[in-house]
């Protein structure tokens, strides 16, 4: 069990220093990087199907007694996230290979990309709030050499933008850190929990809530604090893109659940009408600036924000049927959106850029292509009966329940607005008659196309599955939300025996 | 002495939002190397300061003799000094790179990867 708990930080980190030392070829680096995510993703389901059984998992590293050790806890949602991550790093290695050059690839692309997922991990299963710190350095920095190497122009524009406002969300992080230590004088989330309601001023909590609440925020790319995302995020190669796309702003959203359920529940009125206006507001503000862009990876980056306020608005209605909406959102929405940004990768290397005016035809040069943008596109906009659908039906049932009419205009008239988008894409790149002249770009060759539409049509078809048998998942959110509404077990698993 | 660090660490915030507001992205770093050492102290400062009284076990004893000072601060603080160091080291590189690579070090004269409207459309005409 205590390697269980651990083997999904120490098997991409293991797999990192191996590439980065090695420096092996290109053949052997391949086989090593998807070894390492095919051994992750194991780990991770392993992990799962221990969870789902028997509860909440926790270990105490080093043998220190919590709460002065640093423990790592696995519920039902750290497990998920986890094994979900494994399939987004399996998906963009594959993707990967066809993608990046030699020279990106001799720099250490593969051995980031690990760093990265151990990273997210780490901060997925840690149970100390310090700790969660140095996970979110760990992927940070990652994420900043995945961003910028190549060099390139646009990258380093992107990268300045980027790095200073991820710099700003690191220092609040760390100042909400060392203001909780001064409250209760622990950094143990199960421990906060129960420390937490009996310091004497609330209101000091309810501000340092709020600190957090801005530090994840950024991390999350919630209203206002989302544009470091729009600015950066089609920059790097696509693979890079639909890394991020997928994982990095959900670790912040997973990062506001665990907060806002175990550590801050003292003053939920408030700080749950502060999420659900900032929720809303994201909501609109993303779908409306994606209306306004030009270029495929622009507009699904701006819907990325615009998506981030559908699982903070889960958070902020905070019934257990919300939670276990904004769980199963967060879970489509990875799978979703990073099989969106691979897709756009094949709209660049088949019309030699993602700039909608520059493509076209591309319904009569790659049907299957095109079949395949459909699904996580209209899963995205929540057409039945794709996993979109039921992951925004649950928020809408209980915003409904929660007698919120606002929110449940907010919820669907934002849907239809990722329907033009949607529609946008597909008109502007797949159905209008290409552009003239076009440029000749080689054909995708068999082991290329392989590499490239293996990962997006495993994802559709993870979508669809999902679309088709939500039971299983939505049982599985639903048991999620009870353990993180009511936080006992995850306690009991930490501390023992205390209550 | 508390009081003393809170008012220290309350004019480095101030300073360094002060830097970091610029667009000038040499001042953010500035601001960005002051606010990471006042949080540093922030660390320090909440794990309440004791005088003279360092946290060492006496000869023959196996608990310290009487009341020491907190050693959990330093531990956050080295860890926090190293991943700020980190940081900072990329983000000067990043700054030297921006400045070779685009010429200015002004964040909103950047525009190779949100290009203005008109911009946009002239390139897309060339």
């Amino acid at each position: 069990m205590r390697g269980l708990l651990i083997a999904p930080v120490v098997i991409p980190l293991a797999t990192a220093v191996l590439l980065l030392v090695l420096r092996p070829s290109r053949r052997v680096e391949h086989a090593l990087s998807a070894l390492g995510c095919v051994a992750l993703l194991g780990a991770a389901l392993m992990l799962l199907v221990r969870v789902a059984g028997g509860g909440v998992a926790a270990m105490q590293l080093g043998d220190w007694a919590a709460p002065f050790g640093v423990s790592f806890v696995a519920d039902r949602l750290g497990a998920a996230m986890v094994t979900v991550t494994a399939v987004i790093g399996l998906a963009v290695s594959v993707f990967a290979m066809a993608e990046i050059d030699d020279r990106r690839r001799r720099f250490g692309f593969a051995g980031f990309v690990q760093i990265l997922l151990g990273g997210v991990c780490g901060a997925f299963l840690t149970g100390d709030v310090f700790n969660l710190y140095v996970w979110y350095e760990v992927m940070l920095i990652a994420s900043f050499a995945l961003l910028t190497l190549g060099g390139e122009r646009i990258q380093i524009d992107g990268a300045v933008k980027y790095v200073a406002l991820n710099m700003i969300s690191t220092l609040l992080f760390l100042s909400g850190c060392g203001l909780l230590y001064g409250l209760t004088g622990t950094l143990n989330m199960a421990d906060l929990h129960a420390k937490l309601p009996a310091v004497a001023n609330q209101g000091l909590v309810t501000a340092v809530a709020v600190v957090f609440a801005i530090g994840f925020g950024i991390k999350a790319a919630l209203f206002p604090l989302f544009f470091w995302l729009p600015a950066s995020y089609h920059t790097p190669p696509v693979a890079v893109s639909a890394l991020f796309a997928g994982l990095l702003t959900k670790v912040g959203v997973y990062s506001l659940i665990r907060f806002f359920t175990l550590i801050f529940t003292g003053d939920a009125a408030f700080t749950g009408a502060l999420l659900a206006a900032a929720a809303a507001f994201t909501m609109v503000t993303g779908v409306l600036g994606a209306a306004a862009q030009n270029e495929m990876r622009r507009i699904l980056g701006f819907h990325i924000v615009s998506q981030i306020g559908y699982m903070v608005m889960g958070l902020a209605i905070a019934t257990p049927l919300a939670l276990a909406g904004a769980v199963f959102y967060t879970l489509h929405h990875i799978v979703v959106k990073a099989n969106l940004f691979l897709v756009s990768g094949v709209v660049r290397r088949l019309s030699g850029s993602g700039d909608l005016a520059r493509t076209g035809g591309l319904y009569a040069q790659a049907p299957l292509l095109a079949a395949l943008f459909l699904v996580p596109a209209f899963s995205l906009a929540g057409f039945p009966p794709l996993s979109g659908f039921w992951a925004k039906l649950f928020l809408v049932k209980a915003a409904l329940e929660a007698q919120a009419p606002w929110i449940v205009a907010v919820l669907i008239g934002v849907g239809l607005l990722t329907v033009y988008s949607m529609t946008k894409i597909w008109a502007e790149v797949f159905w209008k008659a290409p552009p003239e002249p076009r440029a000749a770009l080689p054909p995708l060759r068999g082991g290329e196309r392989a590499l490239l539409f293996g990962p997006i049509v495993g994802l559709a078809a993870i979508t669809v599955a999902i679309g088709l048998w939500p039971a299983p998942l939505f049982d599985y959110a639903d048991a999620a939300a009870r353990e993180l509404a009511d936080p006992r077990d995850y306690v009991a698993a930490v501390l023992g025996s205390r209550p | 002495m508390e009081v003393l660090l809170a008012i220290l660490i309350g004019v480095m915030f101030g300073a360094s939002v002060y830097l970091m507001l610029s667009r000038n992205w040499v001042r953010y770093l500035f601001g960005f190397i002051v606010i990471s050492n006042a949080v540093n102290l922030l660390l320090f400062a909440v794990g309440r300061v004791e005088l003279g009284r360092p946290a060492l076990v006496p000869p023959g004893l196996a608990a310290p003799d009487g009341p020491v000072a907190n050693s959990l601060p330093q531990a956050l603080i080295l860890t926090a000094i190293v991943i700020g160091f980190g940081l900072l080291a990329f983000a000067l590189v990043l700054a030297s790179r921006a400045w070779a690579e685009l010429g200015t070090v002004d964040v909103d004269a950047m525009r190779v990867a949100e290009p203005r409207e008109d911009a946009a459309r002239e390139g897309r005409d060339a």
